[in-house]
């Protein structure tokens, strides 16, 4: 099915649903096209190759809503699948403020060209995907004799959607996407397998990077990881390095949401306009970077995207609200869902800041642990290294950091300027001050 | 007991559809294919029509998958139906449905994996993903494939209705019993939500070895959830039951128990502290504990990690791992629990895997590339997603066996140190053995009694270091209640897990410092 068969269906189904008692609905449809390729210790490991394809119906019937999905796209199929979609939607209870959003927020959509679409990439053979792969374990495995076991992979694909609504939004969407990573495993002589790993996504195949880039931190990682040890309980200070971040980034994230404020379950709640963080945290959502990995034109309810100011200097300035919890809270609709995830960098890099720390941890990959988003406290497993007078010192592991997210994120003192571009997220490293930490 | 030979698709009327949960659509399968009174060969018959295939057309698409010298086929055909409605401000007003349906091959040259799924069960598309998963291998054809023959296999989840068989009106009432048990449970409750969901597969398995098994896999998981504020202090919980049951699972009791457990596990936070940071003893309740046991040795006993020598346990099969009481077992076999399988989804039987026997490691969990590698028989441990995935070495219901102890004397055991009850989530790295796990709520002890409640810690450890600290286990054992999805390589499996109470003698606990 090509775009324009892609959209006529999504009228059609549209039309078929109000024909059927539907008063309005939504359908989405995709197709997502992707060849994986994995090779380990010299030979190809697996191959997959795939083509997939989904349509999603969201019904709205007398004040009651529900959303279906199927990967049977045939006509006589979709009209039998649509006309039960309805009838049963007649037996729930009545929502008043379900409904599509007003095509007010419809409006204003943007018409540039954001490049999510590398026109190239159905010229990428096999041969190639196979050889790069290869290449890029034969060059990490030469990094280190201590590897037992090296993979790397890579992987591309293409998925296209449309989305019609019944008030008068129409979209079609395209994307390619590629990707190219190692991971190893070493013997650190005790028994363990210490692990180390780097991979990087991208829109197109020409920002993947050079397989040095990748064989040589990747590598490093795992090596900085021989002879990890816990070290006393205490408070440190800590600087989480650009691609760790995202963890209690999403924790402050998930408190923003609609529906945890609707549900009385987000320790953000009433804290619009109020400092959050320190003054040295600025996000932005900015859904309109050329090739980057989060951005949109409209969004999942098909409201038109907008850069918005999260948070400026520590002061949270916006929650992430759908139309449906918009009504609800009686409050305008943002958006669901961010895009890119824009931090304001500051002036050095992580290892700057590793050279000015006198005692602290270096956290470069998180494991476990949670958040409740209710209170904010929070409780992660880390692993990272020990830093004294500006010098890595020794590897740590098995220790916990503890706290409540509002003083953690008062107790960030410095952000890099080293944001992680490969992620719609780009973290940058962060400089945190007597953070608590739990170990021995 | 219903089984799926019993079992007709029902050509549904309109209002018959409405009523049903799910919409069933696909039109060119035969609806009629479950004809009633069938076993054995009628019920492979009425699996095959509802696929579109018979056994000639199977074997013809792994001949083509095997032309480029592959050594080993299979097709893994699934229909999954799932269903999910949900209470907000005391209404039942949100569904959602999903249907999937498709067939995945693949071929295996050695340890080498070519993979390709259609969503389209005709004989032209399944020969392009033959094709196509036949690349792996680059040589003249060397497997032939053998006759099929069906594998007959227990039914360790019999059930009652088939959910196909339930009509969402009967579900709506359930969902407020549950929510009207939370608001007058407490009057502290002020928000409240209640889901309800059904996913169920129907699955058929073909190997070019000649095995092929067929399998209906029901699932449910029902939970409350509320918030609950004290003196502008607030806190959310929960609590769900989740197994392969079917609707006769949801008794009186079993409602009452998720609306009242909801609330009390919500309010008992108004009370509870952060402990004190660092290593002490712990204490962990007899059932979802058992997330201990699938972080700090399932995963790392997955014999994927061990094969390519990546695990922390690569070297340590007949070593002893812990003290002699100490027995954990990987178990398929258990009658309606979540992650028990009548056939995995590389057509094997499951059976109870002993990891641990009497303190010494016996088993990792194998797959059929595992099982080949290391010369042994698999253990019925090959799952995965859906058809879109090639099947790896995954958990079913990990546990341990009961011990000597009682619960008693390893309470009073503690001088000081924590006793945790629920848990969120976990996480481990396979070849450092660091794990983790959320414990959402528990208590402190203190010489030797349980006291004040605890919240929102996280504990970790290293799994081989953790198990030779298990130093007592209680007679009290208990599987999970609740519904847990194991992720690994973006791959979700539903799993269980189970521990009588232990005593680990040190572990670090993410406390505050004193």
């Amino acid at each position: 099915m090509n775009k324009s068969e892609r959209l006529e269906l999504g009228k059609w189904a549209v039309t078929f649903a109000k024909k059927s008692g539907a008063n309005d609905v939504a359908v989405n449809i995709t197709n997502d096209r992707s060849i994986e390729i994995s090779y380990r210790d010299e030979s190809l490991e697996k191959l997959q190759e795939s083509t997939q394809n989904g349509l999603s119906l969201d019904v709205y019937a007398d004040s009651k809503y529900s959303s279906h999905s199927t990967n049977d796209l045939r006509k006589d199929s979709l009209e039998k699948f649509i006309s039960e979609a309805i009838a049963m939607t007649k037996y729930l209870g009545a929502d008043k403020f379900r409904g599509l959003p007003d095509p007010k927020y419809y409006e204003g959509r943007k018409d540039i060209n954001l490049d999510q679409v590398d026109h190239n990439h159905s010229s990428i053979t096999s041969k190639q995907r196979v050889d790069m792969a290869a290449e890029l374990q034969k060059l990490t495995s030469s990094k280190s004799d201590k590897i037992v076991t090296c993979t790397a992979g890579c992987g591309d694909g293409i998925t296209e959607s449309v989305k019609v609504q019944s008030n008068g939004f129409e979209g079609t969407n395209a994307r390619t996407y590629f990707y190219l990573g190692a991971e190893v495993s070493l013997d650190d002589g005790k028994g363990g397998r210490p692990e180390g790993w780097r991979y990087r996504s991208t829109r197109h195949f020409d920002e993947l990077p050079p397989a040095e880039e990748l064989a040589t931190p990747c590598v490093e990682v795992a090596l900085s990881r021989l002879g990890q040890t816990k070290l006393e309980s205490g408070r440190y200070d800590l600087i989480i390095e650009n691609i760790a971040g995202n963890r209690p980034l999403g924790a402050m994230r998930g408190a923003m949401s609609g529906g945890a404020l609707y549900q009385e379950r987000s320790y953000l709640e009433g804290k619009l306009d109020q400092p959050i963080a320190s003054d040295k945290l600025t996000i932005i959502d900015d859904p309109f970077i050329v090739r980057g990995r989060g951005s949109r034109l409209y969004d999942g309810e098909g409201m038109a995207t907008r850069k918005r100011t999260i948070l400026e200097a520590g002061v949270l300035k916006q929650y992430f609200i759908s139309a449906y919890y918009s009504r609800k809270l009686e409050v305008e609709p943002t958006t669901a869902g961010t895009s890119n995830v824009i931090f304001g960098t500051g002036d050095r890099d992580m290892e700057a800041m590793i050279a000015s720390m006198e005692r602290g941890i270096l956290v470069t990959r998180f494991i476990g642990g949670n958040a409740n988003s209710t209170t904010g406290d929070f409780s992660y497993g880390i692993m990272g290294m020990l830093i004294e007078n500006g010098k890595r010192v020794k590897p740590v592991n098995e220790m916990n950091i503890s706290g409540n997210l509002i003083d953690f994120w008062m107790s960030l003192s410095e952000v890099g300027n080293d944001p992680h571009i490969y992620s719609s997220t780009r973290t940058p490293s962060m400089y945190f001050k007597d953070v608590e930490f739990s170990g021995l | 007991m219903a089984n799926i030979s019993r079992r007709r698709f029902v050509e549904l009327s309109a209002k018959g559809a409405a009523l049903a949960s799910i919409p069933i659509i696909f039109n060119a399968n035969p609806l009629m294919a479950f004809a009633p009174g069938l076993e054995g060969e009628g019920k492979l018959d009425a699996y095959m029509k509802h696929f579109g295939v018979d056994k000639d057309l199977m074997q013809k698409i792994m001949s083509i998958a095997l032309e480029k010298g592959g050594d080993y086929c299979d097709l893994y055909f699934q229909h999954s139906i799932g269903n999910y409605v949900a209470l907000e401000d005391d209404a039942v007003n949100r569904a959602y449905s999903n249907i999937d349906f498709g067939v995945g091959i693949r071929v295996l040259k050695g340890d080498q994996v070519g993979y390709s799924f259609t969503e389209e069960i005709t004989p032209e598309a399944m020969k392009l993903a033959a094709k196509t998963a036949s690349n792996i291998a680059n040589s003249a054809p060397t497997a032939k494939v053998v006759d099929l023959r069906m594998e007959v296999t227990p039914n360790y989840y019999p059930i009652k209705t088939l959910w196909e068989d339930v009509t969402i009106d009967q579900k709506i009432p359930l969902l407020l019993k549950i929510n009207e048990t939370m608001k007058a449970t407490d009057k502290r409750v002020i928000k409240s939500s209640v889901s309800f969901s059904d996913d169920n597969s129907y699955m058929m398995v073909a190997t070019s070895e000649g095995t092929i098994a067929c399998d209906y896999q029901p699932m449910t998981r029902v939970g409350g959830s509320c918030s609950a504020e004290e003196n502008g202090r607030r806190e959310r919980n929960g609590f769900n039951l989740c197994g392969r049951q079917g609707i006769e699972f949801l008794t009186e009791a079993n409602l009452a128990r998720i609306g009242t457990e909801s609330v009390r596990r919500t309010v008992a936070l108004f009370e509870a502290i952060k402990p004190e940071a660092g290593e002490m003893p712990v204490v962990m309740a007899a059932g979802s504990s058992g997330i201990l046991l699938h972080e700090a040795i399932g995963h790392p006993m997955e014999a994927d990690f061990n094969r390519k020598d990546a695990s922390i346990f690569s070297t340590k099969i007949g070593k002893p791992v812990a003290e002699s009481i100490v027995s954990i077992v990987d178990d398929g076999t258990n009658p309606n629990i979540r992650g028990s399988l009548n056939v995995d989804d590389e057509g094997h039987q499951t059976e109870k895997t002993y990891m641990v026997r009497d303190g010494i490691l016996e088993s990792y969990l194998h797959d059929r590339i595992s099982a080949t590698h290391y010369g042994l028989k698999p253990t019925g441990n090959g799952r995965r997603q859906s058809f879109r995935f090639a099947p790896i070495p995954r958990m079913r219901n990990t546990y341990m066996l009961p011990g000597p102890h009682t619960k008693d004397e390893i309470i009073k055991s503690v001088k000081k140190g924590i006793y945790v009850e629920q848990f969120t989530n976990g996480e481990v790295a396979i070849g450092a053995g660091d794990f983790t796990f959320f414990v959402k709520s528990g208590s402190l002890i203190e010489d030797g009694k349980i006291t004040k409640p605890i919240k929102d810690i996280n504990l970790i450890g290293n799994g081989p270091d953790v198990l030779t600290k298990v130093t007592m286990v209680a007679d009290d054992f208990k599987m999970a209640e609740g519904g847990w999805t194991c992720g690994k390589g973006g791959q979700g499996v539903p799993v269980s897990m189970g521990l009588p109470s232990i005593k680990i003698s040190s572990i670090t606990v993410g406390g505050i410092n004193s």
